[in-house]
């Protein structure tokens, strides 16, 4: 069955809206969920759309008891920075729970997320953090750029055997930056990547696998890693890069944990240059990551970074200079190629 | 402080609001804007109380009490607007506003406000006897760990903390009482903090009761808590789509209640009492919007206070016209120069 063209937001609400009606123990829990998730609300109840008090501590711990016992929690946030006040719960106890429990006892659950700035709503509400997140055992940790992905990647989410953080980028949720951005406005302007944005959900069995990166473009002589907004950003400064006789590969890596290593390694083989765009902190995360799998594979490429390097600043002009951007991917790309 | 005082600060606050407001419709301030809208009377009532020294720690609606304490107001909208030369350099934004010389500070993290005013609280006991520390924080926030947990804390220590909860009857677009057990003023008893509750639309009121606790705190007498209830009369945030809804249901909500009606009636999914539920829950609370207080109609606190002051009219003309000079001289003042190098 065709799902349609759907906007990012809507692919993941339909793939949860899927899930719920095939699998009666796939419960929400959520601040304001009965308004945000209002269809989820009318279709299934009180009993399976479950209002959060603000209590974050409370209710992820929680939703990691009720996994362990039997229920599929997907726990929602505003966003991703606030799991700061969840993360006993993420990092000590969901994650801890099948290596403690010697490989028996897994917490099925899925974190929803929103992550990203690009909207002017400063530094503690416009944090990556999938980095910092990835780097924990136990986890599987998950960001999709097209609705596609999210649909996909959602559905895999559901049926995956222990705890999955999915984040949901708001700058390619037209909900989440109508929501906390515009407000109604037709005064307020957002850089967002159309084909992130709105794209065809090919089938209401479609799910995308964690651990696989996908190939956005194929190039020649650099080697282009990110998610999310990123992807996008990567694939316009592919375009202009092609203009000057510099073709990039573009690799989307979709799940950071799992990681696909050989779809990076096999392009960095092939390019001998490996560029990170990441809309994450630049120090001790993805980037540095995939500088590491690569000296594994015995490369050693030229190597450059484009990432988020100090605390989001509110100002849009600060953020938008702040966040990788084009020129600053291209100026990257060029001086790797140059060197 | 006399109650022309109190008035003047409340319109202060208020005509701040009313001029972001207006910033924000036209596209210069960006992200959620969060109006301190009928919060007037609890801010002028309790940070008239304070001075230098004392501590402050505030949450996302945090503009009525920096108003009130005095921090400068083109910086604070210069700040709003994304400025270079804003209070926070354009790097805070509206929810994040920081005043080292006024020790205050905000936080977009709800149920933050509480551990940082312990900690002004902690300070001010060691570098600075007498001077208190006051968090202003709501409903919403008092279910979360950090703000139960300081409750606890101020009282093992005794700490001069002033907690001023204002009670607007919501958590974001959830009832408070939907996500809350108990009794706020009671819990915070239980705690072993002094309680008091008090009318937050009447600012003598409220500077009298906060009056009782400050000076407790700044006696040493430790922490007490202040439930202020008072409307939200702008939603959660500036565009709120509850709001929206409720007051154009046809214009706001046709692609929402469509959304709904659809799922609700699709098959798969919970039993006709299940969905009958969701859907009642629903509306009760559109409709609880839709009735909630509005700007200058009944339950405004700024109407209380204009009443309180008819007797002085010929004051209050001149609190109204000096007031809306300051705040239209403000503004003018932060949009001079206002050009690309800025962004709201």
């Amino acid at each position: 069955m065709t799902v349609g063209e759907l906007s990012l937001g809507q692919a993941v609400d339909r793939a949860i809206e899927d899930a719920m009606a095939r699998d009666e123990t796939v419960i929400l829990i959520g601040e304001d969920a009965p308004m945000l998730r209002a269809p989820l609300f009318a279709r299934f109840g009180a009993d399976r759309v479950l209002a959060a008090p603000i209590s974050e501590s409370a209710f992820f711990g929680a939703a990691a008891g009720a996994a362990m016992a039997g229920l599929r929690p997907v726990v929602e946030l505003y966003m991703v920075d606030f799991l700061a006040v969840a993360f006993d719960a993420v990092l000590n106890h969901m994650a801890k729970l099948e290596v403690f429990s010697g490989g028996t006892w897994a917490a099925p659950l899925v974190i929803r997320a929103p992550s990203g700035g690009g909207y002017g709503d400063g530094g503690q509400h416009g944090q990556s953090l999938w980095g910092s997140l990835a780097s924990i055992p136990g986890l599987a940790v998950v960001v999709a750029s097209t609705p596609a992905d999210a649909y996909g990647l959602m559905t895999t989410a559901l049926g995956h055997d222990g705890p999955v953080i999915f984040l949901e980028p708001k700058l390619l949720s037209e909900e989440w930056l109508e929501f906390l951005g515009r407000g109604g406005r037709e005064t307020v302007t957002f850089d967002v990547p159309a084909e992130g944005a709105v794209g065809p959900v090919p089938d209401s069995a479609h799910s995308t696998p964690f651990g696989k990166a996908a190939v956005r473009r194929a190039g020649e002589d650099v080697t282009i890693v990110s998610v999310a907004v990123g992807v996008h950003r990567a694939l316009e400064a592919a375009g202009l890069l092609q203009g000057g006789g510099i073709s990039c590969e573009v690799i989307d890596l979709r799940s950071l944990r799992p990681l696909d290593v050989a779809t990076v390694v096999e392009s960095v083989t092939k390019t001998g240059r490996l560029l990170v765009v990441d809309e994450d902190y630049r120090e001790f995360g993805l980037a540095g990551e995939l500088a590491a799998v690569c000296l594994e594979a015995a490369l050693s490429p030229r190597y450059a970074r484009v990432c988020v390097e100090d605390t989001l600043p509110y100002a849009r002009h600060l953020e938008d200079a702040a966040l990788p951007n084009v020129d600053r991917i291209v100026e990257a790309a060029t001086a790797l190629v140059d060197a | 402080m006399e109650l022309a005082g109190l008035y003047r600060q409340m319109l202060r606050a208020r005509s701040y609001e009313l001029a972001a407001e207006d910033l924000w419709h036209r596209g210069l301030i960006a992200g959620e804007m969060h109006l301190g809208t009928g919060e007037e009377a609890v801010a002028a009532g309790v940070v008239t109380l304070l001075g230098d020294g004392d501590g402050l720690a505030l949450t996302h609606r945090c503009s009525p009490a920096l108003v009130v304490r005095g921090v400068p107001l083109v910086p604070m909208l210069r700040e709003l607007l994304g400025s270079e030369d804003g209070l926070c350099s354009g790097r805070g934004g509206h929810m994040h506003l920081f005043s080292k010389e006024h020790l205050a500070a905000t936080s977009g993290i709800v149920g933050a406000s509480l551990p940082t005013a312990a900690g002004f609280a902690l300070a001010n006991r060691r570098l600075r006897p007498g001077r208190v520390a006051v968090a202003f924080t709501g409903t919403g926030a008092m279910n979360s760990g950090m703000a139960l947990e300081t409750l606890n804390l101020a009282v093992a220590w005794s700490l001069p903390l002033v907690v001023i909860c204002i009670d607007n009857g919501w958590a974001i677009t959830t009832t408070s009482e939907a996500v809350t057990g108990g009794n706020l003023v009671d819990r915070a008893r239980a705690f072993g903090l002094r309680t008091n509750s008090v009318n937050g639309r009447d600012v003598r009121a409220v500077h009298n009761a906060a009056a009782k606790h400050v000076d407790a705190a700044r006696r040493g007498k430790g922490p007490c808590f202040l439930l202020a209830t008072c409307p939200r009369l702008d939603g959660h945030f500036l565009g709120d789509p509850l709001i929206r809804m409720a007051r154009q249901p046809l214009a706001e909500g046709k692609d929402t209640f469509t959304k709904v009606i659809a799922a609700a009636m699709s098959r798969g999914g919970g039993g006709i009492k299940d969905r009958a539920g969701g859907m009642t829950r629903m509306m009760s609370v559109m409709a609880r919007a839709r009735r909630g207080p509005t700007r200058e109609r009944r339950g405004d606190p700024i109407l209380a206070a204009r009443k309180a002051m008819k007797k002085h009219k010929a004051e209050r003309d001149r609190i109204d016209a000096e007031v809306a000079a300051e705040i239209e001289a403000a503004v003018e003042a932060a949009l001079n120069g206002f050009g690309e190098n800025d962004g709201g």
